[in-house]
């Protein structure tokens, strides 16, 4: 039940992927506001391209991805304040 | 446990077989009705949303059976008591729900007071056609408990009897009424509320909030096969669904879940068959002929087999009161030992099948048949009675 | 990890050894039974995305877990109740609606949310729809449009547009469908919107306002069914389909219901169009009872939790 995850951390938020839960459909890269997800081109177990964060200095943590992402697999979450 | 006494019209009353199953309900403690009006049952909605406003109950009559065999299921998950009422065409419609409940494990009540098919057939008078309806009415494999009453003091006793039936076992549980007695008037005793008895819903004691799994038979005796119960709001979280499902309730697509659901599902009842079977025996122990009959038929019958007694012959009669689960074990024991069965029934044979099937050929069994309308003519039942010949 | 997406997406990011600590859990993981996902909507498919919206509403609203309840049809939709940790019901195709006034009249403290598809809800679902509305229940709609029937097989929908091709209409449905803004407004819902999958925010926000609301309220959520739908009518994966919904969306507040009718290619008007008030079914109920019995009315134990 623990989905293997990874962790982009940025200066607002981090974005966390489960990349076996993907399935590649590319909501999460084509709506987060600031750039921070491009589709990998490795397969997950699947066979699906899950999402990598290749700008992950972008992040703000906002879960906009978490919120398009018809399978659980990604969302950000906003640093704590303070 | 003993019936509340706000829904117990305690006294002795002059009422119609409609009027005396609606206080039957009520005296079991049901506070949850959908409806909607069918002849000859309309009466039983009628009163329940007269009666309901006044005993804490809710009445909302639905859209069409649909619905109303439906909303009467979610009004249990939201833990009310609940029961719905039809005629024939209706009783086609509420089939699929019916199957839900079943499948589901929802206890409620459904009463088909029957009238003459099919289609719309002649709503305003009586026939007994869907009795292996009753049986075998909703798709897949079940079993089903329903009785059937021959007087309007039965429908308001076998009410009470239905619902404590289908708390027991966790399933609906049919009321096989009939346009004749629906609609007769006749003395119905309805005693204090203490003197009535009342199977109450047995609620699973798991706390809110912990692991609760709504097919589970961990909080059940031994072989009892019956889940402990819940309802919304109580920190359960059960999923309910009707595909075929584990003990979790989760969806289980796949033959070993079906096999292991199906047959506790079929054997939750045929287990217990004798906790549910009620016979009305007069002199079967050692008639030569036995008279297999049910509803108002099985009071038809009773001027029949007066005249035959009167003439020497040797005739029980054995009224079905539990029609479903039939009476196996006692129509294979009997068997062996008569000349003959008649079996009598306002419809063109349908419980005879059952009596043949079990009678395997050892014994005539002669169906008196009547395609409804009116019951039948007595004579029509002695001359059968008279002409059985081992 | 061995699997070449995981050591794909551990370049710049860390691995998460075990389970995450709790503030960064998925925001909405506790509303899923984790032990059923994955689930079995199909790549792309806009139902997830609804799912997120609802538990972000529900979450945000802050009603207690065991205060709601989420009835559902038949269909892909329909597994959404299976999905949901709260008191969930999967009932039977196009009675969810029925099974939700049951559950209400009998414990009106429940709050009651309808999740299920177009088919389920406006074909088969079509009368109970029109009840509930007249009668004002307490319940919240939430409608999936994806144009068809997804479960089984991408047949035509009482909401697919003309000329659109589904395995029942091969050569192009022609009936005109239904606009179920007008449909839900004329019935007497007392709050109507529409959103596309693509309107995250404000798809969540309507669902809030939509479950605040006393009566029947009527949120009908456009999605894409890529695998059906979708491929039968060449309109390309569930991205390009989320992208058609963002271009062709246009947000009218308040827009005449009769307006928001939908064809292959129109602009899908979204917004709020109703949101008035009128007393639930159980105010009236109750209300009329007492006026007419005064005290010879006995209210239901589970009412009085509501009622005072």
């Amino acid at each position: 039940m623990v989905e293997p995850k990874a962790k982009a951390t940025g200066p607002k938020g981090h974005v966390f992927i489960s990349p076996e839960r993907c399935k590649g459909c590319g909501f999460c890269a084509q709506y987060c506001p600031t750039g921070v997800l491009e589709m990998g081109d490795a397969f997950n177990r699947k066979g699906y391209h899950s999402p990598i964060a290749s700008h992950p200095e972008k992040c703000s943590g906002c879960d906009l991805c978490g919120m398009y992402c018809p399978d659980f697999a990604i969302y950000g979450v906003k640093h704590a304040r303070g | 446990m003993k019936a509340n006494p706000r829904g117990v019209l305690t006294g002795i009353h002059f009422l119609d077989g409609d009027h005396a199953a609606a206080e039957g309900a009520l005296a079991a403690g049901a506070d949850f009705s959908a409806g909607y009006p069918i002849t000859p049952s309309t009466e039983v909605v009628e009163r329940l949303a007269s009666r309901f406003p006044r005993t804490g109950g809710t009445f909302i009559q639905m859209e069409d059976e649909l619905a109303a065999s439906i909303a009467i299921q979610g009004a249990v998950w939201g833990g009310a008591k609940a029961i719905t009422v039809t005629s024939g065409p209706g009783f086609s419609l509420m089939m699929e729900h019916l199957g839900y409940g079943i499948m589901t494990e929802t206890p409620f009540v459904l009463i088909d007071v029957q009238r003459g098919g099919p289609s719309t057939g002649l709503p305003t008078l009586p026939a007994q056609s869907d009795m292996m309806q009753a049986r075998w009415g909703s798709h897949g494999d079940y079993e089903i408990i329903a009785l059937a009453p021959s007087s309007p003091q039965e429908c308001f006793d076998l009410a009470i009897r239905a619902f404590n039936l289908s708390e027991r076992f966790r399933t609906p549980v049919l009321l096989m009424m009939d346009e004749c007695v629906g609609h007769m008037l006749e003395r119905v005793v309805i005693p204090p509320a203490e003197e009535i008895e009342i199977v109450p819903r047995r609620y699973t004691k798991i706390a809110s909030g912990e692991t609760y799994w709504p097919y589970s038979l961990d909080e059940s005796p031994n072989g009892d096969l019956v889940p402990a119960m819940t309802r919304a709001g109580l920190g359960h979280f059960p999923h309910i669904t009707g595909l075929t499902h584990d003990e979790h309730g989760y969806p289980a697509m796949n033959a070993q879940a079906q096999t292991v659901l199906v047959e506790r599902l079929i054997a939750k009842i045929r287990n217990h068959v004798d906790e549910i079977m009620i016979l009305d025996e007069d002199h079967v122990d050692d008639a030569d002929i036995v008279v297999v009959s049910y509803g108002i038929t099985a009071r038809v019958c009773q001027p029949a087999i007066a005249k035959a007694r009167a003439q020497g012959l040797r005739v029980g009669l054995l009224r079905l009161v539990t029609v479903w689960p039939f009476p196996e074990k006692r129509i294979r024991e009997l068997a062996g030992k008569v000349k003959g069965f008649v079996v009598p029934e306002m419809n063109m044979g349908q419980i005879v099948r059952e009596v043949e099937r079990l009678v395997a050929g050892k014994a005539p069994v002669s169906s008196v048949t009547n395609a409804g309308g009116e019951v039948h003519d007595p004579d029509v039942i002695y001359r059968a009675i008279t002409e059985v010949k081992r | 990890m061995s699997n070449t997406a995981m050591e794909a997406a551990l370049e710049g990011m860390e691995p998460q050894a075990g389970d995450v600590s709790e503030a960064d859990q998925h925001p909405i993981g506790e509303w899923l039974r984790q032990e059923r996902m994955p689930h079995i909507w199909c790549p792309g498919c806009g139902i997830g995305t609804t799912v997120n919206c609802f538990t972000r509403a529900i979450d945000d609203l802050g009603i207690p877990r065991e205060q709601l309840a989420v009835v559902s049809g038949i269909g892909c939709t329909g597994r959404v109740a299976g999905y949901l940790r709260l008191d969930t019901f999967h009932t039977t195709h196009g009675r969810a609606i029925p099974f939700a006034t049951g559950l209400k009249l009998a414990r009106p403290k429940t709050k009651v949310v309808v999740y299920s598809g177009d088919g389920d809800l406006f074909a088969i679902g079509g009368n109970h729809f029109i009840h509930a509305a007249r009668r004002n229940v307490d319940l919240t709609i939430l409608c999936v449009n994806n144009f068809n029937y997804g479960m089984t097989g991408g047949q035509v929908a009482p909401t697919t547009p003309e000329m659109g091709s589904a395995s029942t209409t091969p050569y192009g449905a022609i009936e005109k469908p239904f606009n179920l803004p007008d449909l839900a407004k004329s019935c007497g819902a007392v709050y109507v919107a529409r959103w596309t999958v693509y309107h995250v925010k404000q798809l969540s926000n309507a669902i809030k306002t939509a479950m605040s609301k006393p009566g029947l309220t009527f949120v009908e959520m456009v999605a894409q069914c890529p695998t059906l739908f979708g491929r039968r009518n060449k309109l390309g994966d569930g991205l390009a389909m989320m992208e058609e919904f963002r271009k062709r969306s246009v947000i009218k507040h308040g827009a005449d219901t009769r307006d928001c009718e939908l064809t292959m290619t129109s602009p899908i008007v979204c917004g709020t169009f109703v949101d008035t008030a009128r007393p639930s079914y159980i105010n009236v109920y109750s209300e009329q009872m007492h006026r007419i019995l005064g005290d010879r009315y006995i209210m239901p134990d589970s009412w009085r939790e509501v009622l005072s």
